[in-house]
């Protein structure tokens, strides 16, 4: 990954009649990285990947790629290539045919097109399929050969629309690996919008969680998750926990939270918070630990009452109620049966978790 | 002995083909009644002789056939086939963009545009064919407005020629080549069009290779329910063609009702019908093919 930025959007607002679809987004896109807009339905990710392609012009603001503006270049002139959400196979044509069309546009001599479509298919692990229609393929094979006719281009910046959504589990989790080995192998930059949390953190070297038009967060995967930056990015990415806390004291590095229902919680802040402060602490349930004596003293800990345990093979999740009231939920891993918590719904236990765990969230 | 028929007459109730058969009965009737036979009619009259006071000898003869040949009636089909290409072509040319411009409005426009299109058809064909007359001759609607305005001084001979005909056909069939020019064209998945520009084809080249291919049947089937009819067409140049545009329609209506020459009249239509039938196929062929 290079510092070369391959797409830039700075303050990019797309406006469709009232409704603001894209509100004042700044990205840096670096070259040769795989960047990923997560988030949920309509918050603006598939319109901006359209901006990038072509196929919608900003309202505002500008496009870049490679350092050119591309203003009202339609998609034709850029030097970008789409996998489509639905595939978009042409459905008249021979799959040698679909995925050599890029090069026919180009006008390339016909015997390096049909050597180029044949290293293609290679590519996507689709040899000899050239001959087949569209409509005698299997999902997963659709969605390869729409990968190829994208990449047989060569094209700056690959961008990717949801590709995997209508694959069953086993299919997607095996694309997502090879879409990534794929992506490092030939060095392209991968643009891959996506609303599926887990897919973005698998495969993305960053990703820009995006909800209702604005760009909330641009992190790596880890920092993403382990340090999200607002309640919404917290939520959304993997499952977490909100106490509503109020600074007790702060000393540079830790602090003291009063919450509702149990002792003062220590936490660990780098930004400076002043007593009487009111904070959001998120907390994530597979750093929570539960068992049923208490446990020795150090770090947070807190009497609760066990509502529900659910096994799920590698986890056992269990919600428990605190004292004041606030339900809270807890992983832990089921390591070896002879570890296990054998805690009974109804059933009074104690969690406990880290201070360093404890993340408070910026208001 | 009567438990035996009655198990086989349930057999053959529950029995799919018997079922299919007994659904395609009444229309196999209709089918056998209204149209085989009078086509076996008319074939067996063909083959006749225009006897005295306008009867028909059957005489088993081709003579018919071959009295077609001559120029005077080739004339008047090849006169035919030339006008219903051109009213195909035109009601192609124009009515594809238009069915393109309905097919890409927002959904609640469409029906109102489709049916702004199916309004000429709540006027009498004949009514509309009489409206053309009076746009079109020497003191009509264009040449008054023409003359008025001092751009010519004699009026241009519009009406009564072939010109005149295509006109009243390409108005007349218009609608009939929209619908479903529309139809298929409404069936188009136009992220097919967005993956085309994305490749690198203009908007011309994406339509050219992606949206024309897959609205083919859309045409041929306009092609077909176009150039049958205009074929035939009888009131259209006998309104507006005057004498010098007449087609089969009118040569048989001379044959069968002045002449009274049934036989020549049942030789000329039967070669119609084969014509159509010819070009029926055509159109197929050329339709089913795909990239």
């Amino acid at each position: 990954m290079s510092e070369k930025i391959a797409v830039e959007l700075r303050h990019v607002t797309k406006r469709f009649g009232d409704v603001v679809a894209v509100n004042d987004v700044s990205l840096q896109i670096r070259d040769g990285e795989f960047f990923s807009l997560l988030g949920p339905s309509g918050c603006g990710k598939t319109s901006t990947l359209r901006m990038v392609a072509g196929f919608e012009a900003p309202t505002e603001g500008d496009v870049y790629i490679h350092g050119q503006l591309m203003g009202l270049t339609p998609p034709f002139q850029r030097n970008t290539n789409m996998v489509f959400q639905a595939y978009a196979l042409f459905p008249h044509m021979s799959v040698a045919k679909n995925v050599g069309f890029g090069l026919e546009m180009k006008k390339v001599p016909k015997k390096e097109i049909s050597r180029r479509v044949e290293e293609a298919l290679e590519l996507v692990r689709l040899p000899g399929f050239g001959g087949r229609r569209p409509d005698q393929l299997s999902g997963g094979q659709q969605q390869r050969v729409a990968l190829a006719r994208a990449l047989i281009n060569r094209p700056e910046v690959l961008l990717l629309d949801e590709p995997l959504g209508s694959l069953d589990l086993k299919l997607r989790k095996e694309m997502q690996l090879e879409l990534k080995s794929l992506q490092h192998r030939l060095g392209l930059t991968f643009v891959y919008v996506t609303h599926d949390q887990e897919e973005a953190l698998t495969m993305s070297d960053r990703i820009a969680v995006m909800d209702q038009g604005k760009v909330l967060q641009v992190d790596t995967p880890t920092d993403i998750y382990e340090r999200p930056s607002s309640r919404f990015v917290a939520d959304f990415i993997g499952e977490t926990n909100f106490l509503e806390c109020t600074v007790l004291k702060w000393d540079g590095d830790y602090v003291e939270l009063e919450v509702p229902g149990m002792a003062p919680m220590q936490g660990r802040s780098a930004k400076e918070l002043a007593s009487g402060d009111k904070v959001t602490v998120a907390l994530r349930p597979e750093k929570i630990s539960i068992q049923k004596e208490q446990p020795a003293a150090g770090g947070n800990c807190c009497q609760c009452t066990v509502e529900s345990v659910v096994y799920i093979g590698t986890d056992t999740n269990y919600v428990v109620r605190l004292d004041s009231g606030q339900s809270v939920r807890v992983r832990e891993q089921n390591i070896a049966p002879s570890l296990r918590v054998e805690v009974d719904e109804g059933a009074m236990a104690f969690v406990f978790w880290h201070p360093e765990s404890a993340l408070i969230l910026p208001d | 002995m009567g438990k035996y028929v009655l198990s086989l007459m349930e057999r053959m109730r529950r029995s799919k083909n018997v079922q299919v058969l007994g659904l395609l009965s009444p229309s196999a009737v209709y089918l056998l009644v209204f149209f085989l036979l009078p086509l076996v009619i008319v074939l067996l009259v063909s083959l006749g002789k225009r006897g005295p006071m306008g009867s028909v000898v059957y005489d088993w003869n081709l003579d018919n056939y071959t009295r077609f040949i001559d120029p005077i009636y080739f004339k008047i089909f090849v006169r035919s086939v030339w006008i219903a290409t051109a009213n195909t072509v035109l009601c192609l040319v124009f009515g594809y963009p238009f069915a393109y411009f309905i097919a890409r409005r927002p959904k609640r426009w469409r029906n109102m545009l489709l049916l702004l299109v199916m309004v000429p058809f709540w006027t009498n064909f004949l009514v509309r064919t009489y409206a053309w007359m009076i746009i079109l001759r020497d003191s009509g609607l264009i040449n008054s407005l023409l003359m008025l305005t001092g751009i010519i001084t004699e009026p241009l001979p519009l009406l009564f020629n072939q010109n005149a005909v295509i006109i009243g056909l390409f108005y007349g069939y218009l609608p009939f080549m929209v619908l479903p020019l529309y139809a298929s064209i409404e069936k188009v998945d136009f992220s097919l069009v967005e993956a085309a520009q994305d490749l690198g084809a203009n908007a011309l080249t994406a339509f050219r290779r992606v949206v024309l291919p897959l609205t083919l049947p859309g045409i041929v089937a306009g092609a077909i329910i176009t150039f049958i009819p205009s074929l035939g067409a009888y009131v259209t140049p006998d309104l507006l063609g005057g004498a010098k545009a007449m087609m089969i329609g009118n040569l048989l209506q001379q044959q069968f009702l002045e002449v009274r020459d049934w036989p020549f009249g049942s030789a000329v239509g039967f070669i119609l019908m084969v014509t159509v039938l010819l070009a029926t196929m055509v159109y197929f062929r050329t339709g089913g093919k795909t990239v």
